[in-house]
Order: structure tokens, then C-alpha cells, then sequence
């Protein structure tokens, strides 16, 4: 049986955080800098140069790629073969504490009723057993001024897909420039209310769909090539000034849901998304 | 580019149309959620705030803490929005610039033309880039609030974007998408 100690994982989570607030994921990067080939609108240009230029000083100076350095979100992948030593959930919380410090980035989590005292901790954490003998990391430090924007809708199970598009429009249209767009939509669909929306933040850990890190064959891989398209014709753009990129992607997931209904949820990011992976 | 210096004046503001490019010069001061609260309720108690509203500018602005080295940490616009409801006694008490990302509600913006104020943009999700305009950090007030406590940042040539203008003009207009 494999083994990890858990104090590992500790400088793991650490370093990862780090990692995902000063470096832009590369799909992200590169999402931008197409879009900003293919933008006419003068204005949006020039913000997404701004944001191009933000994400290059951001890696080279070791700083927060935005000040909003997120709710730590830490998604486990534990393989059901493999041995912790110690404890983990301590561990990722120790980490998440000595990431934010080190990579002096912002305490932005207080009590929700009594809101005093920010700090560093805790993050939101899920996990999921798989069959193997590793761990898969990944964090994203989710920024609240897009997370704010979230949105569930429990369909009826004879809803028409162009109501569902219609839905996951809606919500970008509502998104508006206070996400910071252009956006990165991840949708979850199916399941029960709460795992649609578990899947919807998921989502937003898949390589994005208009980029060339993506296979081109599903069904759910169509219906994001339209939704992409759609939305981007809705002149939303760069910071809400207009132009043609309102979102850089399009991230669905799915699971099988209940006859008696169809649950579908939004969860915005805006175009900072942080995420970084490691296999142990 | 339109070149503007803090703590504003009339005359200037009357110049600025939504939708123009601004680079700033001077001190403004950090003010979010929960710091307006509190001059909001020192406002309403009669009490002494921490400095004087008359003719300044705030910015909509958390910023990370500092790396060693640097004079502030990645330091970009929230959402301005949310300081709406505090926004009208601000004004009143001779606020005049505020700095932030997103629209402001039909209230705010009427306000925005009473009080001869202005609203604008900078680039959202940017911290990192707008970190090169600050020169200086001074913490103000509650400091116990972290990120949220008020500080004084000396910038130059910091980048903006006219939102509302004196004439209760607004970039976003009635669209809604």
C-alpha cells in the first residue's frame, strides 16, 4: 500500500496556492490572447491587453494575479488504495494558512454573521474516493465578486434544451460586469440540487472549450461551442463596455438525475480563473 | 490622455465625460464593505470620521498585503455596487471621485449629479498592474478590519475610465443585455 504523510500534503497545498494566484492557468492565457486577436471593439481591446499585461507581471513578480485572492476551494481525488498518515484535513487547512502568508495574499475569510477578523482559513473541501493509489490536488482560490453571481434552477424533467440555454444565458446576462468578465461559465447539470452545484464549480476545472487543450466529439461538447457563441453575441465584453468577448468558455458537466426533475446550475468565474493541479 | 490631481475640483469634474480615459494623480483612500458601514455610522451618530471626505476620492479596493520590497500588493476595483447603499451620505458629506468596477444603481447615479461627483472604472481583475501606479501606503483607520481597513495610497498616472459623470450620464446607459 502507498503511503503519504500528511505534512507533505501540507507544503503541497501551500506551494499550489501559491501557484494558482500568481500564475494564470496556461488554457486561460492563451484563451485571452486568441480573443484579443479576433476583439474589434477599441475599448475591449485595450482591457484585454490590460489583462494580458496584469497576468505577465503578476508571474514575474511573484504577485496576486487580483487582489480578491478567493474562498480557498481544495478539490481531493484520493485514491481508495493509498494510506494518509496523519491527518489531512489539518494539513490542507496548515497549508492553506502558510500559502496565504507566504504568498502574501489577502485574508478574506471572516464568520458569515459576525464578520470579524479575517483570515486565511478554512477552505471549502470535497472529496471524492476513486480506484487507484494516488491523490489528485487541485485548488482554486474562487473570487466572490463572480461567485457572488451563482445560480440554481430546478428545472421541470420535460424542459426543452433551449430552456436550459436560455437559463445559463440569463445568468451571464445578470453576471454583468460585476463578475469581471469575459467569463468562464461552468454549468453543472443533473443529479440533485446541491451536486449540480458541486459540479458547476467543478466544471470550471476542465480545460476551457475554445481552446486547442480540448477534444471536440461529445454531445455536451456541442452544446458548449453554441452556448460560447451565443453568449459571446450578447455585446456584454470586457468589464461590461461592449465588444465580443463576453466569456472565453464554456464548462459543462453532467450526471444522471431523477425523472422527476432536472436540476441546473450556474457557477461563474470571472477571467482570473486560478487553478493548480498536482498527482501525488 | 486627461491628466487629473486629488482632492478634485469643480471645475475639473465639470470637464469629464462618461466613457473618457483618466490618469490620476494624488491620494485616495481605500474604503469597502465593511469600512463603510462604519463611516456610515459615524456619519449618522455626528461623530468625527477618520479623515475628511470634503472634495476626495475613494477606491472600491482591498488589496493583498505587500511583499517584501514592494509598496503594496496586487490592489484592483470591486464591485461597486454593493457600497450603494451607503453611497448618498458619502456624497452629501463632499465626496466627490469614487473608484470601483461595475454599475451603480438609478439612485446613486441621480446622487452622483446632485452632489457633482463622479464615478470611475479601472481595471477590473488587475491588481497585480495597478499595484505599479501606487507610490505610497498609509493605514488610516480600523485596522482591525484587515483587508477593509481605510488606507491612504499615493498614486500616479492611475488608470480610469469616466463611468458616471457630472451629468448623471452613465457609461452602461439602460442597457441590461
Amino acid at each position: 500500500m502507498r503511503v503519504i504523510e500528511a505534512e507533505k500534503i501540507k507544503d503541497v497545498v501551500s506551494r499550489l496556492f501559491i501557484e494558482a494566484n500568481t500564475i494564470l492557468r496556461d488554457d486561460v492565457l492563451e484563451a485571452l490572447k486568441d480573443v484579443l486577436k479576433k476583439e474589434k471593439n477599441k475599448m475591449a481591446k485595450d482591457i484585454l491587453s490590460a489583462i494580458i499585461k496584469n497576468a505577465s507581471i503578476a508571474k514575474k513578480e511573484g504577485l496576486a494575479i487580483c487582489q480578491d485572492t478567493g474562498l480557498p476551494v481544495v478539490f481531493l481525488e484520493i485514491g481508495q488504495d493509498l494510506k494518509i498518515m496523519g491527518d489531512l484535513y489539518r494539513a490542507i487547512q496548515e497549508g492553506v494558512k502558510q500559502g496565504y502568508k507566504r504568498g502574501y495574499l489577502r485574508n478574506s475569510i471572516v464568520e458569515p454573521i459576525l464578520r470579524k477578523t479575517p483570515r486565511f482559513d478554512p477552505a471549502v473541501i470535497y472529496t471524492e474516493m476513486i480506484k487507484c493509489d494516488r491523490l489528485k490536488i487541485t485548488v482554486l482560490p474562487k473570487g466572490f465578486g463572480c461567485e457572488n453571481k451563482t445560480k440554481l434552477k430546478m428545472f421541470n424533467p420535460t424542459a426543452s434544451i433551449e430552456e436550459i440555454k436560455k437559463f445559463i444565458i440569463d445568468t451571464v446576462r445578470e453576471a454583468g460586469p460585476d463578475a469581471c468578465p469575459p467569463f468562464v461559465v461552468g454549468v453543472g447539470i443533473g443529479g440533485t440540487a446541491d451536486y449540480a452545484c458541486f459540479l458547476a464549480k467543478k466544471a470550471l476545472l476542465k480545460k476551457i472549450s475554445n481552446s486547442k487543450f480540448q477534444i471536440p466529439n461529445s454531445q455536451i461538447f456541442k452544446l458548449e461551442r453554441e452556448l460560447l457563441k451565443e453568449i459571446n453575441k450578447l455585446n456584454i465584453g470586457p468589464m461590461g463596455l461592449g465588444g465580443g468577448t463576453t466569456v472565453l468558455g464554456v464548462n459543462i458537466l453532467t450526471y444522471p438525475t431523477h425523472i422527476a426533475g432536472l436540476p441546473v446550475a450556474v457557477n461563474i468565474s470571472c477571467h482570473a480563473l486560478r487553478t493548480a493541479t498536482i498527482f501525488l | 490622455m486627461l491628466k487629473l490631481n486629488t482632492p478634485l475640483k469643480e471645475e475639473e469634474i465639470l470637464k469629464l465625460k462618461i466613457g473618457q480615459y483618466v490618469l490620476l494623480t494624488g491620494k485616495i483612500y481605500t474604503l469597502r464593505d465593511q469600512a463603510h458601514k462604519r463611516i456610515f455610522e459615524t456619519i449618522k451618530g455626528g461623530e468625527a470620521l477618520p479623515f475628511d471626505l470634503k472634495n476626495q476620492v475613494i477606491y472600491y479596493c482591498g488589496p493583498t498585503p505587500h511583499p517584501k520590497g514592494k509598496i503594496i500588493g496586487s490592489c484592483g476595483p470591486t464591485t461597486a455596487s454593493r457600497m450603494d447603499k451607503f453611497t448618498n451620505l458619502l456624497l452629501k458629506a463632499g465626496l466627490k471621485g469614487m473608484i470601483g468596477k461595475g454599475r451603480r444603481s438609478e439612485e446613486i447615479i441621480k446622487a452622483i449629479k446632485k452632489y457633482k461627483a463622479v464615478y470611475f472604472l479601472t481595471y477590473a481583475g488587475c491588481g497585480a498592474l495597478l499595484s505599479k501606479y501606487v507610490r505610497k501606503k498609509i493605514p488610516i483607520a480600523y485596522l482591525d478590519l484587515g483587508p477593509e481597513a481605510i488606507y491612504q495610497l499615493e498614486v500616479r498616472d492611475f488608470p480610469l475610465i469616466v463611468a458616471v459623470d457630472i451629468e448623471g450620464r452613465d457609461i452602461y446607459g439602460k442597457k441590461r443585455w
